[in-house]
């Protein structure tokens, strides 16, 4: 390779990191400016002095550890059952031939479909009756069955990465076939699972419309919601607000960078065997 | 096929009765928790929701809810913020999945080649992927603003804008406002699916082109691009599918305005659900909404199921 194609790759990537980092760099620049340098130093690229006095204020004298932790406990609890149900439906899919197979995998993709504003209203009067308007529960419950099939999808594509003949020869040894899953498949799917786990919590981390729509309690509200009321009060404190939004980044930004090469090389395995 | 079956014969030996029994039942047995829970939660409302559509339902008028036949669909064909929320929803959708379609593969195509560091730059350009959507949404809208970032400056600079000045309450610029934070979100979304396919292309394949005298183009052409096409097609479908329903972004950078210029369906559905209150007129934008959709799917799979013979 000439140097020049070396250092033309260079440069599409030094400009693929800048686009992909830029905003959050500037979302961290604006946290750690001192309110009296935010106008009169304008938009220069560092600013003469730093504060950690933002996230100070949001840690201590807002409602956003409140929030964090509501947005925690939802996020883990979606991304773990999801997990387990997608695993199963995802092993069905790989290693048996079943009556309806493929009636339930459109079904899991036509569920991609539909917009979900669409469901909102309806989805109040179900779960209102039980109870479970305005919970913790009812969030996780909704958050699971939206990414349930993708993550199914995934799962899927993990389980078919593991050859058959190691289960076969387990149940040859004399397993049943649930033990040969949980010994044998499940130690190997481990990567699988991370990486499922990862992306799930990533999008539940996300959520905007349910949470807006099905929790009205300030102890209960979700990081999205109660950054957007946040930003919807007047008199708007950038420093605050983006310290508070860096805070909200943390989570998934840690578990995503773990889990996203066991992404790639599960869709790759899945890829080959198809 | 079933893999019990193969265990008996390998082994000759009898299993229990109830165990030979299982294999009819055993799939739906793990399958049975994630789809009930899904046909629950997603397809019961959703029926219920396209019901509305036929119905005179507006929260503030309950007595006259009933019956309408397709009237909220014929109310439909003369409103004109329908007509442009459909233009616009078919702007943000074709913008959005063409940029991230080709940056992403770009992305993979750099990634798939072993370079210096690309661990770290792999995690550093997947973190748009893993920040909330209403936080990239945030995020850009502050970066659109002149008074907090160089964004805008810069843009005038290029000449792209004539002064920094805010895109987002500019109606003819709006909606690029949250079409650039979608581009920027879900380029690692395609990087990761097509780098994935792009691993999976035995390496022979580009020996044995080597030696028979393909070029670099010629190889890409005939092995990458056919190898590919699956998994590109199968990504474009659910991103459009996704970005089509998504109403986050405009929902928090610019609220679907200013004066409706950026309003895509999704957020029309919304605002007419929930400002207008009138559930009946809103069910009837989503279900059209979702019908082009499915439209718009079956076609998608038709011409990968083509590729594929």
């Amino acid at each position: 390779m000439s140097v020049v194609t070396g250092a033309g790759l260079w440069l599409i990537r030094l400009a693929y990191l800048a686009f992909a980092l830029f905003p959050l760099f500037w979302l961290v620049r604006i946290a750690l400016t001192p309110d009296a340098l935010l106008y009169s130093e304008g938009t220069t690229l560092w600013p003469s002095e730093m504060t950690f006095a933002n996230f100070a204020y949001v840690l201590e004298q807002s409602p956003f550890p409140t929030f964090f932790t509501n947005t925690v406990i939802v996020s883990l609890g979606t991304a773990a059952i999801v997990t387990v149900l997608a695993a199963g439906v995802g092993y069905a899919f790989s290693r048996f031939q079943f009556a309806g197979k493929r009636a339930v995998m459109v079904f899991l993709v036509i569920t991609q479909l539909f917009p979900l504003v669409m469901v909102i209203t309806p989805l109040y009067q179900l779960l209102a009756p039980l109870g479970l308007v305005n919970t913790r529960v009812g969030l996780v419950i909704v958050f699971t069955a939206f990414n349930l099939p993708f993550a199914a999808f995934l799962m899927h594509s993990f389980f078919e990465g593991i050859p058959r003949e190691l289960e076969q020869a387990a149940m040859i040894d004399g397993c049943t076939r649930f033990q040969a899953l949980i010994r044998i498949i499940l130690p190997l799917m481990l990567p699988g699972i991370g990486a499922t786990l990862g992306f799930v919590f990533t999008a539940a981390w996300s959520e905007l419309l349910f949470s807006l729509m099905l929790i009205s309690s300030e102890d209960l509200k979700t990081f999205a919601v109660g950054l957007l009321s946040f930003v919807g009060r007047s008199g708007v404190d950038w420093g605050q607000m983006m310290a508070a939004a860096t805070l909200a980044l943390i989570p998934p930004a840690i578990f995503f960078t773990l889990i996203q090469r066991y992404l790639v090389g599960g869709l790759t395995a899945g890829a080959v065997k198809a | 096929m079933s893999i019990g079956a193969d265990t008996r014969a390998a082994t000759g030996r009898s299993p229990h009765l109830a165990r030979r029994r299982l294999p009819a039942a055993e799939p739906y047995f793990y399958l049975a928790p994630g789809i009930a829970l899904v046909a629950i939660v997603m397809l019961v409302p959703l029926a219920v929701g396209v019901s509305f559509s036929f119905q005179n339902y507006v929260i503030f008028r309950p007595s006259a809810r009933g019956w309408i036949g397709i009237a909220n669909y014929v109310d439909l064909w003369s409103d004109r913020t329908f007509w442009l929320a459909l233009r616009n929803t078919a702007r943000w959708t074709f913008w959005s999945v063409a940029f991230q379609l080709f940056l992403g593969l770009g992305l993979a195509l750099i990634l798939n080649r072993p370079f210096f560091g690309r661990p770290i730059f792999q995690s550093l350009v997947f973190l748009p992927w893993a920040v909330p959507t209403f936080l990239s949404g945030l995020n850009w809208q502050w970066l659109y603003n002149p008074i907090v970032s160089p964004l805008p400056g810069w843009l005038a600079a290029v000449g792209i804008l004539d002064e920094p000045r805010n895109i987002l309450s500019d109606p003819d610029l709006a909606l690029y406002g949250p079409i650039t934070a979608m581009i920027w979100w879900g380029i690692p979304f395609f990087a990761i699916t097509l780098l994935a396919a792009l691993r999976s292309i035995p390496q022979d394949l580009y020996e044995a082109a080597a030696i028979d005298g393909a070029s670099t183009w010629q190889s890409f052409r005939h092995i990458t691009v056919p190898f590919l096409l699956p998994m590109i097609t199968i990504t474009i479908m659910l991103r459009t599918v996704w970005v089509a329903n998504s109403p986050d972004l405009i929902f928090v950078m610019t609220g679907g305005g200013p004066a409706s210029s950026s309003q895509i369906l999704p957020n029309y559905v919304f605002t007419t659900a929930y400002r207008a209150l009138d559930f009946g007129y809103a069910s009837a934008l989503a279900t059209v909404l979702m019908v082009l959709l499915v439209i718009y799917s079956v076609f998608l799979l038709f011409v990968r199921g083509r590729l594929g013979q």
